[in-house]
Order: C-alpha cells, then structure tokens, then sequence
C-alpha cells in the first residue's frame, strides 16, 4: 500500500470528518438539522435556510448514475496505466450527488440512471475513496 | 450603467507559438503585448493608470514598474479563470465610466505551451482556481485531475438531455479550423480538418475527442479601454461596450451539486448584457466565443440566446457559425486552432472585426459583436460591442 502514487484527499476540516467515515466503509452526508436538507460536498452551514446547526447522517448508499467520462488517457502521470477509467457521478437517495469510479462495470457498459450502491477501496493505511458497484434495480 | 461610456481603444498581441518556446517569460510576453497595445492606441506606458492582471500568471505592481505607469490607481485580478479577460473589460468600463481610471489595460498570456501545462495547473496547485480545494478533496482522488474531464460531465448530460452528438461537437471543431485558414497568425494554419478526421481523432476523455481541445501555445494579447471622450482624440476607430456582464454558475466552486447541471456563468450574464446594450442576439454579426473545448461553444451559443436550451448542437451543424453564416464564431479560429490566449485574443478579433480590419476573414458590415468567456467550473463573461 505504501506505493500507492495516485491524488490523496485532503484530511482537513470536514473532508477529514468525510474520509473517516469512509475508512470505517461508512457513508455519511450532512444533513441541516433546522431544514433538513442533505448537501454534499461539505460545507460549513445550509445554502437552503443558512443554519450552521447540522449532523452527519448515514446514507442508504443507493444511487443512479447522473452523468459520467471514460478517461482514454490520463492527463495525470498517476494514472497513465489505470486507463480507461470511468468516474461516475451519481445521483443518491437523498438527493446530494457523489463522484467516484465504478468497481465492476466497463465502461462501455454503463448507462444513464444505471443503480448503484457504494463500496469502499483503501488504498493506502489512512485512505479509504468511495466507489461504486452495480445493484439490482428494485 | 455604463453602456457606450467605455471603449476598447488599442489591441496588441505577440506572435503565437509553440516548439522551441516563446523563449521569454510569462511577463515579458504580455508586456510585449502590452506595448503593441498602447501603440495600436496612441499612448505611453505612463498614461495607464489602471491594470487588471490575469490570476497566476501577472501582477500589476510589475507590469505598473515596467511600463513606468506613475500613477496607478486601480488595479485588481478578477478571479474567474478563462473568462477574466472579457470579466476584466466589464471592469474596466465600469472604472472608466466612473472616474475611477482613465485608461485601463488588460494583458493576458503565458508558456502556455513550453511552460506549466493546463492540465497539471490545478493538480499541482491547490489555490490555482476557487474550486481547486474541493477538486483535491473530491475530483482528483477519483482520477478527475484536468479540464477535459470535467467538463465532459456536463457534455455527456447534455447529449442524454437533449440529443446533442458527437458530428455536433465536431462541427465546432470543422469551423474553427476552416476560420483559422484564413488567420496568417494561426498556428494551425496549413492544417484543414474534416470531419472524417476529426471522427478518427483519438478519445480522451468521453465525449471529448483530441480535436475536440484547446491548443495549448505560448503568446499574449492586450487591450486598452478608456472613456468615450478620450477615445475620440486618439487614432484607431473606437469600438464601444454597449453592454457587459460576468457571473457564475451556482455553486461556482464544484460541478456535481449543481440542481440545474445546465447552468453557467452566461445563463445570469448574457440577458443582462443584452438587456444593457438594447440589443438582443439575433442583431450580433458575429461572435467570438471562449471554446477551450467543442461543447463549450455549442453550451454558450444556447445560454447567450442565439438558439434555445437544447439547440445548440442543430445551430452549429447546420453552418450557422461559420464565415457566411448567420452568426460566424471565431474568424480568428479561437483557441481550438489560432492560439490560447487565456481568452484575450477573441477581444481583439472582435476588435479588429469591428474596425474593418480582418482581412480574408472579414465579416462583411461588422457593426455590433458579441465576446465571451468560460473559465474554472462555467464562470462566464460576456460583452456586446459596436463600432
């Protein structure tokens, strides 16, 4: 795992709230505790009713893919020999969108509002990314 | 608010280039710029007293010592990525305007070849852009390191929304070259594309083909605005601002959330220019439109009303945006095939439509143009000029 080369994230303010939650396979979002509305990516109040009371809380881990890009070629060397990659974004139950790539799906192979449900990759001792795989639809 | 109080009065720019290099820095380049400007216009280096320098590639108190600028008053750097250039002239004309400075000039370029590359300028800059701390947080970990990429996303959603195809994005790409042939400064001058070609160009990253990119060069360009008073004692034909606008998408500083995924800096910018000016954009003769990729162009010929959401991709493939066209798009051959400029370069093409100095490109009775900018995640500028 110490040869892992790719971008880390940051692990900062509430990034570093985020990623925890991921290292223990978890995946959380805010949600306004005065509104009750999810965001995602981390802010410090609601863009909705400008509260700055919030809380983490689980997701269902259930979403459809909203839009995505097949990477040919890399325009980071980190990644010149993970190509074609396909990071998705994906529309979740709670209405925040969250960009990972697909575990087990090629790319030639998705599709607009495919489901998906999250998964975890660590990739090095302190760094678990959210990914996704395939999940039959209900 | 300030329509017709500002004009653009000088435009300069330097060769454009790429192996062996520029051979000089970031600065000196657009100080070269700088000084073609000045003398397209008419004035000194100590006559400007106000600069808006490009972010990370110049500073004003530098270019302010060596033009020997005496008394500069206002200086500022708008932050908004490729669109600060056209963000920069609404600026500069709201300065003018108001008394606040007398001539303004705005340089933008770099080694944008033989230097530091797009594609690493925010991977290897966490405050490069206002959304570079999220994209190190969110985007990079998960291989989204580089413009191509993200904007793909917002592509790729608009082909599923509207039917917008690949042969679209390649009309782009067709036009902007068959316009750069005409362009002795372009640096792909000599080099036709057809659409055969383009289909064969390598994927780089879905929807987006090779030739579907910016070029990347080394070069700059400048321009001057003053008041309209100043502008009639000095010696090239004037060219107003009619109307002049910039805002962003929302959130500005990530692409995921966005509630409306179609949203850009121009959806808010454009009918506020337009509304300024007292023209609508079907009276534009031509356009200059940022196209740091295919989609891009076809994305803000629909947010700046020259067809509706959705039928941009029709727009451009039927002809409409080449030379004869109902609104040709970047006689100068934009960034996809003259040079990139940062977004400087499409004001002086507008400029130099609107004096009647285009040469085989020239859009015959120029009288009213339209330039933009896109910039970081869909920031957007817009300006609406006359001669």
């Amino acid at each position: 795992m110490s040869e892992y080369n790719k971008p880390l994230p940051g692990l900062d303010g509430l990034s570093a709230e985020f990623y925890a939650f991921c290292k223990q396979q978890r995946l959380h979002f805010q949600r306004c505790s005065a509104c009750r509305t999810f965001r995602h990516v981390p802010r410090e109040m609601c863009a909705e009713c400008n509260s700055f009371e919030w809380e983490w809380v689980a997701s269902t881990g259930k979403g459809t893919v909203f839009t995505w890009t097949v990477i040919e070629r890399a325009l980071h060397p980190a990644f010149a020999d993970a190509t074609p990659m396909a990071p998705v974004v994906v529309e979740m139950e709670e209405g925040v969108r969250l960009l990972a790539n697909m575990l087990d799906c090629p790319p030639a192979e998705l599709a607009m509002g495919m489901p998906v449900e999250i998964a975890y990759e660590a990739v090095t001792d302190e760094v678990t990314l959210p990914r996704f795989r395939r999940r039959a639809a209900r | 608010m300030f329509k017709d109080k500002a004009c653009i009065v000088g435009i300069g720019e330097t060769p454009y280039c790429r192996k062996p290099g520029s051979g000089m820095s970031d600065e000196a380049l657009q100080l070269r710029a700088s000084v073609a400007a000045l003398q397209d216009a008419g004035l000194r280096g100590r006559d400007i007293d106000g600069i808006l320098a490009f972010p990370n590639v110049g500073k004003s108190e530098a270019f302010a010592a060596s033009l020997g600028c005496h008394n500069l008053r206002f200086a500022a750097t708008v932050h908004m990525g490729g669109a600060s250039p056209v963000a920069s002239l609404r600026m500069a004309a709201m300065a003018v305007a108001s008394g606040v400075a007398n001539h303004v000039l705005i340089p933008a370029g770099w080694n944008g070849f033989s230097g530091r590359r797009m594609a690493d300028v925010v991977s290897s800059d966490k405050s490069s852009i206002p959304g570079a701390a999220i994209a190190w947080d969110y985007y990079l970990p998960q291989g989204l390191t580089a413009p191509p990429q993200w904007y793909a996303l917002m592509a790729r959603r608009h082909m599923h929304d509207f039917g917008t195809t690949q042969r679209q994005l390649g009309a782009v790409a067709v036009a902007m070259r068959k316009h750069a042939q005409l362009n002795p400064a372009a640096f792909l001058r000599g080099k036709e594309l057809t659409m055969e070609q383009y289909l064969a160009s390598p994927m780089l990253a879905d929807p987006y083909r090779v030739a579907d990119c910016c070029l990347e060069t080394d070069g700059a360009a400048a321009f001057i605005v003053t008041t309209v008073e100043r502008a009639r004692d000095l010696g090239k034909p004037p060219v107003y601002i009619m109307g002049a606008a910039a805002s962003q998408p929302y959130p500005a500083d990530e692409i995921t959330s966005r509630k409306d995924f179609h949203m850009i800096g121009l959806t808010i910018a454009a009918p506020e220019a337009f509304a300024m000016a007292g023209v609508t954009p079907a009276d534009a003769d031509f356009a200059q439109i940022y196209d740091c990729f295919t989609f891009e162009v076809i994305q803000q010929i629909e947010e700046a009303g020259f067809c509706r959401r959705g039928e941009g991709g029709a727009f451009v493939e039927s002809g409409a945006i080449e030379l004869g066209g109902r609104l040709p798009v970047n006689t100068h051959g934009g960034l996809l095939a003259e040079a990139h400029v940062l977004g400087a370069s499409h004001v002086v093409e507008a400029v130099k439509q609107l004096r009647g100095d285009a040469g085989e490109r020239q859009v015959a009775d120029a009288e009213i143009g339209v330039v933009t900018g896109w910039g970081d995640f869909g920031d957007g500028s817009i300006a609406i000029l006359r001669r």
